[in-house]
Formats: structure tokens, C-alpha cells, sequence
């Protein structure tokens, strides 16, 4: 089962906690991402560019309108996600759980859909 | 020969066969998906071999020994000496029919995790490249490989050798690998989107899986059972989703489209494995599905047999899905009332009442009681709550028929 772990955030939240402990969370972070490769559950890990690069693409009369933003007001942004092919809901818990960013601002898990047998 | 489903049924056998020579499962099966791609490559350019298991071992065996003699060199070591002296076999002949029984043993091994057995399996005894079964599983294929190559780790870690597992363990092992091939096959029959004719073919992977076990351990009611049940199942693959990609379920589906032959085949395995006990959850599963499947229309189905091999599945295998499909039984037997009774008296359990079932059951069952409202909600809380997208989509389909 897929699950997408996200962490959101802004950069005064990330920098508040200082050079080093910034430092050492993106090192273990790292070193998570490749225990996670290497026991065949990551299918991703990606940091988000900060939001002031973000587009907004819409069609209007056929022709594609590119706007820059949206700028949301929302205090947080999303900031990375990880996309996880594990056995559980459990497994995707614990692997959040041991996110360092869950000891900061929380580790959110949301299932991806999935293909299910509903047969009677 | 020049069918490479019947090239890919010879991969056990020559794993095996270089296996029981030379030990080193793993750079044994390495070698093996070497060769299969260096056939893929060679045989539609220079033609077919007269004997494809020979060439297969033959360039198996020289890949083996390229990978043995450079990883001594770099690790300065003399292990090439292997294959001067090989092991002695160990003791008497063994038949290839053995070898792939081992073999799926092995790839069932308890300590790994259930998605690592189903790669290992479909690699090792399937013959699937990684890059086959990464594309099923919607994978990178690079993820796929490091799972793989993690699970012949663990299995060298944990100590496994190349043998069958002693007879005391044999019944458990062997559920693992009814597991890991039911499995296979629901990950397959599951998928209406995306890769859809890539996971088709697993489906009929688990049913070619199942039945090569049917043949080596005939008297095993259980591997019967799970044959049966798969081919029970596949055969109203056809009239399951409709052009557009959403499910149908089974009372409306077009039972003219259902396979026959397969429903004869399956429907031949229950009534002979029932004749014999002991009876286990597939074989009972399976019957189940019979009795689906024998009925030419919806209206005619036995639902009281159905209830009594609920009935009886719930005690040998208790789980929620099984108690909410009995309430789905209860109710087309005795009514919906009925059936909203039983879901009342088990929603207790916690188990059962986490269940995102229990409230799309609930709902199927206020609809049947003509309570319109009540099952219209009843199905919108069911599609928030599923994490299955062509059940969501079905879930919203029932709610807007209700209006």
C-alpha cells in the first residue's frame, strides 16, 4: 500500500531551530531516505521549492493562462513529501514517527487510493 | 518452442538445477534473469535454441561464474575454487518438481515481509524481470530491485538453505505461499486502472502459480481450494468492469460474459476437495464462489448455501469481512432486518466497527429495507472513509442512484 507522509511548514519554523539542529535534521532525514531505498519501501523523497516559485496553469477558451502563485495565506506550506510502498498503515506510521521533522512540527500520513477487492 | 510463457516455466528448474551445484541463491538467481534478458535479446535475432533449458543453464552457469571470479578478484579471495569442487547434492536425486517446491519455500521465507515474498516469488519462480514487476506494482523500478535484493539478504542472513522445510513445518510454510499467491492474484484482479493489461498478467501468474502447486502437492485440500477460489474469481473478470472502467457488481453483472470453462474446472476442484476434508478457509472460500457462479442469474443464486458456508467459514477463519459478508447472506435470506440486526449485535467488536465495510454494508442493507435516505448517506460516508479509488467510485455511483 502506498502512503504519502507530508511536512508542512514555513521557513521561519525550519530556521527557529537553529544551524546545527537544522543541520542534523536534513542529515538524518538523508540518512532515513536510504534506509527506507534500501529496504524497497521509497518509491520518493522531495523537497519542495519555496512557494514564491509556484505557477498556476489554467485553461480559459482553450489557451493555457500561467499565473505566478497562488501565495497562500495559510501560515504553513507544504515543504516535502515522501511517497512509501509498505505492507501497512502501521509500517507508515512508525516510518513517520521516526521522521525528525516529527519531533518539530508533525509528520502528516495520508493514504494514497489504491486498487481493493470489494467482491461479496 | 518459441513461447516465452513456456521459457519463463523453466526458471525454477534451472534455478534449482545451478542452486543445488553451486549454493549461492542469490547470485544463482542474479545470473538466471542475466540469461533470461541475453534470451530476450538473442533468440528473436539468431533464433530459437533446440533445447532452451541447456542454453538457459549454460549461459546461466557462465554468468555465475564471470560474477564469482570478479568478485574474488576484488576481494582477493579464492572462492572461484567453488567451481572446481562443487558441494556434493545433498543426498539422493532430486527432482525438479522438488526444486520448485523448495524454491517457493524459499521465497515465502517467514521472515520476510509479505510485498518482499511477492516480488522474490515473482522473480525467482515467475521469471518476471524487476522491471516487469516494478511497472505491476506502479513502482520505480529501482525500488523494486533494492526489495528484492534486500529479501535474498535477509534469507542468507536467517540462515535458509536450499532444502524442503522439515515436515513439521511444511503445513505453516505452505500457507505462507498460499498467501503470497493469493496475494499476487488480488493485486492483479484488484487493478481496473493505470497498468491494467501488465497486472492482467498476474492474475494469470497466481492461477499459473497455484496450479503448478496443485500439481506437486495434489492431496493438499487447501492448495485445491485456493486454485479453485482463483479460477472461481477470474472467471467473471470479463463482466466485472464495465468499458469505462468502473466496477459491476456481481448481481448486475452480463453472466453470459463469465468464463464457463474455468467455472467447470473450479467447480471440479471444490466438489473434490470437499469430498475429502479437512476443509480450510480457501476451500470454503472457493465454494462460495461456486455457488455464485452456478447460478445463471442473480435472482437464482442458493443464498442459504451461501449463509451456511458463511456460517461455517466465520468459525474456522474469523475475520470482519467474513462476518459482513454473512450479514449480507442473513439479510438475503431472512430479510434486511435481519441482516441490519447481526450488523448491530457485531459493530461492538473494534475490529469490525473500524471497518469502512461495516458502514457500506450498513448502507447495501438500508437500501434493500427500502430506507433510502439513510443508505444514500450511508454510502457518502463509505466513499470518504475507503482508500480504494474504483470504490469510491462505485460507493458515489450507488448514493446518486438513490438520488
Amino acid at each position: 500500500m502506498k502512503y504519502m507522509l507530508l511536512i508542512y511548514g514555513n521557513e521561519e519554523a525550519f530556521t527557529s531551530i537553529g544551524a546545527d539542529a537544522l543541520t542534523e535534521l536534513i542529515r538524518e532525514t538523508d540518512a532515513l531516505n536510504q534506509e527506507l531505498f534500501e529496504s524497497g519501501e521509497l518509491v520518493g523523497a522531495y523537497g519542495m521549492a519555496d512557494q514564491m516559485n509556484s505557477k498556476m496553469v489554467r485553461v480559459a477558451g482553450g489557451a493555457p493562462v500561467v499565473t505566478d502563485g497562488p501565495f497562500a495565506e495559510a501560515k504553513e506550506y507544504l515543504g516535502s513529501f515522501t511517497i512509501l510502498d509498505c505492507d501497512s498503515l502501521d509500517r507508515a506510521l512508525e516510518i513517520a514517527a521516526r521522521n525528525p521533522s516529527a519531533r518539530h512540527w508533525g509528520v502528516e500520513v495520508r493514504p494514497l487510493m489504491h486498487e481493493a477487492n470489494i467482491e461479496p | 518452442m518459441t513461447d516465452w510463457q513456456a521459457v519463463r516455466r523453466l526458471v525454477p528448474e534451472v534455478l534449482g538445477a545451478l542452486v543445488r551445484r553451486y549454493g549461492l541463491f542469490d547470485a544463482c538467481e542474479d545470473a538466471i534473469q542475466e540469461a533470461l534478458a541475453a534470451a530476450a535479446a538473442q533468440w528473436p535475432v539468431e533464433g530459437w535454441p533446440d533445447n532452451p533449458r541447456a542454453w538457459l543453464v549454460t549461459v546461466a552457469t557462465r554468468r555465475l561464474a564471470d560474477q564469482v571470479r570478479s568478485d574474488a578478484a576484488r576481494r582477493r579471495r579464492e572462492e572461484a575454487d567453488a567451481f572446481r569442487t562443487p558441494p556434493p547434492p545433498s543426498g539422493g536425486e532430486v527432482s525438479a518438481d522438488d526444486d520448485t517446491l523448495t524454491l517457493l519455500f524459499l521465497c515465502c521465507h517467514p521472515v520476510l515481509t509479505p510485498s518482499s515474498q511477492v516480488a522474490l516469488t515473482l522473480r525467482a519462480v515467475g521469471g518476471l524481470s524487476t522491471a516487469e514487476i516494478a511497472r505491476a506494482f506502479l513502482v520505480p523500478e529501482a525500488t523494486m530491485a533494492q526489495r528484492i535484493s534486500r529479501a535474498k539478504q535477509r534469507i542468507k542472513a536467517a540462515g535458509a538453505g536450499f532444502d524442503l522445510p522439515p515436515p513439521a513445518e511444511q503445513a505453516a510454510r505452505l500457507g505462507v505461499v498460499l498467501q503470497v499467491v493469493y496475494l499476487v492474484f488480488n493485486e492483479g484482479y484488484t487493478a481496473t486502472s493505470g497498468a491494467r493489461l501488465v497486472r492482467a498478467e498476474l492474475t494469470a501468474e497466481a492461477i499459473r502459480l497455484a496450479r503448478e502447486l496443485h500439481r506437486l502437492v495434489p492431496g493438499d485440500g487447501e492448495v485445491a481450494g485456493l486454485l479453485g477460489l482463483l479460477l472461481l474469481t477470474d472467471a467473471r473478470r470479463q463482466a466485472r468492469t464495465a468499458p469505462d472502467g468502473s466496477l459491476v457488481p456481481l448481481s448486475e453483472q452480463d453472466r453470459t460474459l463469465w468464463n464457463a470453462g474455468a467455472i467447470a474446472e473450479g467447480v471440479a476442484l471444490v466438489t473434490d476437495t470437499l469430498s475429502r476434508g479437512p476443509i480450510g478457509p480457501y476451500q470454503l472460500q472457493a465454494a462460495i464462489a461456486a455457488v455464485h457462479d452456478e447460478a445463471p442469474t442473480a435472482d437464482v443464486t442458493d443464498w442459504p448455501q451461501i449463509l451456511a458456508l458463511y456460517t461455517v467459514l466465520e468459525r474456522v477463519a474469523p475475520n470482519p469481512t467474513v462476518t459482513l459478508n454473512r450479514a449480507v447472506a442473513v439479510a438475503k435470506v431472512h430479510g434486511p432486518a435481519a441482516g441490519l440486526a447481526l450488523l448491530d449485535a457485531v459493530s461492538a467488536d473494534e475490529r469490525i466497527s473500524a471497518s469502512h465495510h461495516l458502514v457500506s454494508v450498513r448502507a447495501h442493507l438500508l437500501e434493500m429495507a427500502g430506507d433510502r435516505d439513510a443508505a444514500s448517506a450511508g454510502y457518502h460516508e463509505a466513499a470518504r472513509r475507503t482508500t480504494s479509488e474504483p470504490e469510491r467510485r462505485h460507493l458515489l455511483t450507488r448514493a446518486a442512484r438513490l438520488g
